[in-house]
């Protein structure tokens, strides 16, 4: 039976900072940089982590999927937001997963991605249905770093498993471990500390990663002229050619590594460049994936029939698609701590999160689990033990009832400049759902220039609402964001 | 069959202090301030108030918990001593708890005091604070300005009003209660504005701007009531009692039903119809001499003229513009200056406004006063937020009429 990759999905943050405000902010220190100043990078909103953009890709991916019958949630990330609480539970929560999985954080690596999903490919024998394996990463670097030109924020997800539905059918995979340390982050530092660049490709990429490829190759006697797609993703131009080249892999088949638009997303990069591969892929067609950090993993793929029966998803294409470009480089500053910013005296309330409240009421809040009247059909958030409608009353009549993917438009709205929030003004407003069921929600990923009306089409996505400075905590729910193109259906002028 | 609280209580005196940022006063200053004035004008000694209700909304930023701060100020003779809390309704609490006791007949002379000591938080506008544990995980970041512009969308939304026309009926609503306002020496802001000063001014919550946000200030209001009989008792002519006293609250019907536009205060509307049927009211818009409204934002007054029954659904705006509410109008509202001119010491307001509607009444109301001789009078102080709130309704006038 195949074993492989059964679906895909991506999600990259909206805002795109402009690389040449970067360089222009930092000409007098860095006037290097602006030989990276072309193109634009993402960058995560205020309240987006590690976390938020991977529930965001794995629902993508779960698109048509039955998410029910899901056994793990692999999470692999190098800016997990929690050290010590297990960030693929959250996923999991968010995404309401039954809790018979098997959840588990791979972290420490830039090849924390590929080795995720090697290890799953794996292991999926030994599951009674598909695993998620999802990288995602918030990268945190120095302002006037190169780093900073050449990252980008955003998340991939595979649902892999074996059976009819795989897509991509893992046909080959090698790994080898080697401690090259051309970079490393230690404990309590925020950044990254790179070592030359020269020596990290010539040592490093041109050696450890053709060595692994041709193992590979190998060990299954794939022909490297017969690979179609060829995955690398580091930042660093032609590097990738170069590979290609030493191993005999064609130069047409290597991938663009996505930095005109998207930056590399660390560990997660690898699993992005296979969705984008797999969006465009045709039945035959064998996708080699390398991921390198303290060594390399390498995967081959060969593309299914299959893949003409997966559901629409928005993929990299879709997560490309939905972009705003961002030229005020103070903002991406002040949402990555490198400002110091004055937020007034709003700013200074505690947001402790009484951890048993949220335990008690993690389905409305992680989940954004409701409830559904049985005896008069009301859909209400948050659920309660009386029902709201007037007209019934029925105690403890309410079943489950999620609203996260489920349509809303707005009724009222507001953009509130007094209250605090680190992205003024705070643009919140009374929501109702398609079927029923309403809330006054915080809304997210407001365009500067938007033109909100009442009945514009929202949609839900999952976000940090507070962040608790004092303790290291943050708290998550949902909000409502704007659906691209759709149309007003108020009649507000 | 309840009979309702008509003509069984009247006031026997009340007073106010003045609003605004009293920096060098503490919380007691304010209410000995309100109680003296109001003691002088009931004529009665402190030893015959036989119990007291406190309104106070944020006590962790002036007074702290209980009664206990009222009891003391005020070196009360070890009487029952209550403390409300109902967001900013609470002062109309106080009143309510205070007028209920005397119907009930457990006591005949009991007061009523409301303060609010704001100017201590280091905000401009009320404090950002924590709403509970619960309500944390997922209520909106919403400010208060933030909250009542919603109205502003749905109420567009719903009668096809332009943004520029709403936003100019709104701005005709402040510059009404600055004109009010100045003629009042106890009013927190007496300065005379104009339209184009609000349509200006920076914007607080799309589309509020300063100019349609209320003062955020300190001060006290309080209220001496007993029945008619012994006021006359006591020597008073031509008392002024209540007519009606009613309270609506949200139960979920707008935040989380799925029936409520969002463009009116679904409470206000119940309590309205209550309490003119408890005052024997039959066409409010004919009857109703001066209004006293929760005009914490242009916006809540405009929609409120609704509410209330006498503005037509979707004519506020018209009634507005046509000056029908202002102070030379068929109703004047806010005729001291309301929220937005008076101030808005939250526990102290609903006290605040029945204060008005009472010298009006008697015709002590100075410069502002009145010249057509008011009948029935009526406050409407609502506390929280459209989608949640609750709506507390007096009706005051004539003993007798």
């Amino acid at each position: 039976m195949d074993i492989g990759v059964i679906a895909y999905g991506a999600y990259l943050p909206k805002a795109r900072l402009q690389r040449s405000e970067i360089a222009r902010t930092h000409a007098w220190v860095a006037p290097g940089l602006k030989g990276l100043a072309k193109g634009e990078r993402t960058t995560a909103n205020w309240d987006e982590d590690a976390v938020t953009m991977a529930v965001e890709a794995v629902r993508d991916a779960l698109a048509g999927q039955d998410a029910a019958a899901v056994s793990g949630v692999w999470m692999a990330s190098t800016t997990f937001p929690f050290l010590d609480r297990q960030n693929a539970g959250i996923v999991a929560d968010a995404l309401a997963l039954p809790v018979g999985l098997l959840t588990l954080d791979v972290a420490s690596s830039q090849r924390a991605g590929t080795s995720a999903l090697s290890a799953a490919l794996r292991a999926a024998p030994g599951f009674g249905g598909p695993l998620v394996v999802v990288a995602s990463e918030r990268s945190k670097t120095k302002a006037a770093s190169t780093l900073e030109m050449t990252r980008g924020d955003g998340a991939a997800a595979l649902v892999v498993g074996q059976g009819d539905d795989v897509i991509a059918r893992l046909i080959g995979q090698h790994t080898q471990a080697v401690d090259f340390v051309d970079h490393f982050r230690g404990e309590g530092h925020e950044h990254d500390y790179t070592w030359e660049e020269r020596w990290i490709r010539d040592e490093g990429y041109l050696k450890i990663v053709p060595q692994t490829i041709r193992d590979a190759l190998a060990s299954t006697g794939i022909d490297a002229a017969g690979i179609a797609r060829f995955i690398f993703p580091v930042a660093a131009k032609k590097v990738a050619g170069q590979i290609a080249k030493a191993v005999g892999i064609p130069e047409a088949a290597v991938a663009d590594n996505l930095q005109a638009n998207v930056g590399e997303v660390g560990c997660a990069h690898p699993l992005l460049m296979l969705a984008g591969a797999l969006e465009q892929a045709r039945p035959g067609d064998r996708i080699l994936v390398a991921g390198f950090g303290q060594g390399c993993d390498v995967l081959i793929f060969e593309v299914t029939e299959a893949i003409a029966r997966l559901a629409p998803r928005a993929g990299l294409a879709g997560a490309m698609a939905r972009r705003r470009e961002e030229t005020r480089y103070s903002r991406y500053l002040a949402f990555n701590d490198l400002l110091t910013m004055e937020y007034g005296i709003r700013a200074e309330v505690d947001k402790n999160t009484g951890l048993s409240t949220l335990y008690r009421n993690k389905g409305m809040s992680q989940s954004l689990i409701g409830g559904c009247c049985r005896a008069c059909g009301t859909a209400q958030f948050p659920a309660s033990r009386i029902c709201v409608n007037p007209n019934c009353g029925a105690i403890d009549s309410q079943d489950p009832h999620r609203f996260a993917d489920t349509p809303a438009a707005i009724n009222s709205f507001t953009a509130d400049r007094l209250t605090y929030t680190p992205d003024p003004p705070q643009y919140f407003g009374m929501i109702q759902f398609e079927g029923g069921g309403r809330m006054m929600a915080d809304f997210t990923d407001i365009d500067p220039d938007a033109d909100l009306q009442v009945g514009q089409q929202m949609k839900m996505m999952f976000r940090v609402k507070d962040y608790d400075p004092r303790r290291g905590f943050r708290r998550y729910f949902w909000k409502a964001s704007p659906v691209a193109g759709a149309q007003s259906a108020g009649k507000g002028n | 069959m309840a009979s309702g609280i008509k003509d069984k209580v009247a006031i026997l005196g009340m007073g106010c202090s003045r609003f605004g940022e009293r920096w060098m006063d503490n919380a007691e200053d304010l209410m000995v301030e309100a109680f003296v004035e109001a003691l002088a004008d009931a004529g009665i000694e402190k030893s015959q108030i036989e119990a007291a209700w406190l309104g106070t909304a944020i006590e962790e930023q002036h007074v702290g918990k209980s009664a206990v701060p009222a009891s003391f100020g005020l070196r009360l003779p070890n009487i029952p001593v209550t403390r409300v809390e109902n967001y900013c309704a609470s002062g109309t609490e106080a009143f309510r708890g205070a007028v209920y006791a005397v119907a009930s007949g457990a006591c005949d002379i009991a007061l009523a005091i409301g303060v609010e000591k704001l100017k201590d938080t280091g905000y401009g506008g009320l404090p950002q604070r924590n709403r509970g544990s619960v309500n944390d995980l997922f209520w909106a970041n919403a400010s208060a300005p933030g909250s009542f512009a919603q109205l502003a969308t749905a109420y567009r939304a719903k009668h096809g009003v332009s943004a520029i026309d709403l936003k100019r009926a709104i701005a005709h609503v402040s510059v009404k209660s600055h004109a009010n306002g100045a003629k009042n020496p106890k009013a927190h802001l007496r300065n005379i504005i104009t339209e184009e000063t609000v349509m200006n001014a920076q914007i607080i919550a799309e589309p509020l701007g300063l100019y349609d946000c209320c003062g955020v200030s300190d001060g006290s209001a309080c209220a001496i009531v007993t029945t008619p009989e012994i006021a006359k008792a006591l020597g008073k002519t031509d008392l002024i009692t209540v007519k009606a006293l009613q309270l609506a609250v949200s139960n979920g019907f707008e935040a989380q039903y799925n029936a409520w536009d969002g463009s009116y205060f679904a409470t206000t509307r119940v309590a309205a119809q209550r309490a003119y049927k408890e005052a024997g009211v039959t066409r409010p818009r004919d009857q109703i001499s001066l209004l006293e409204v929760h005009d914490c934002f242009s916006v809540t007054e405009l929609v409120t003229m609704e509410d209330l029954f006498i503005s037509g659904e979707g004519q506020a705006v018209k009634d507005v513009m046509d000056g029908f509410y202002d102070a030379d109008g068929t109703i004047p509202c806010q005729i001291d200056g309301g929220l937005k001119c008076f101030g808005h010491p939250i526990g102290a307001s609903g006290l605040r406004m029945i204060y008005e509607m009472y010298l009006q009444l008697q015709g002590r109301a100075g410069p502002r006063q009145r010249e057509k001789e008011p009948s029935l009078c009526m406050t409407h102080n609502l506390g929280g937020m459209p989608h949640q709130n609750v709506c507390a309704l007096s009706i005051i006038g004539r003993y007798g009429v």
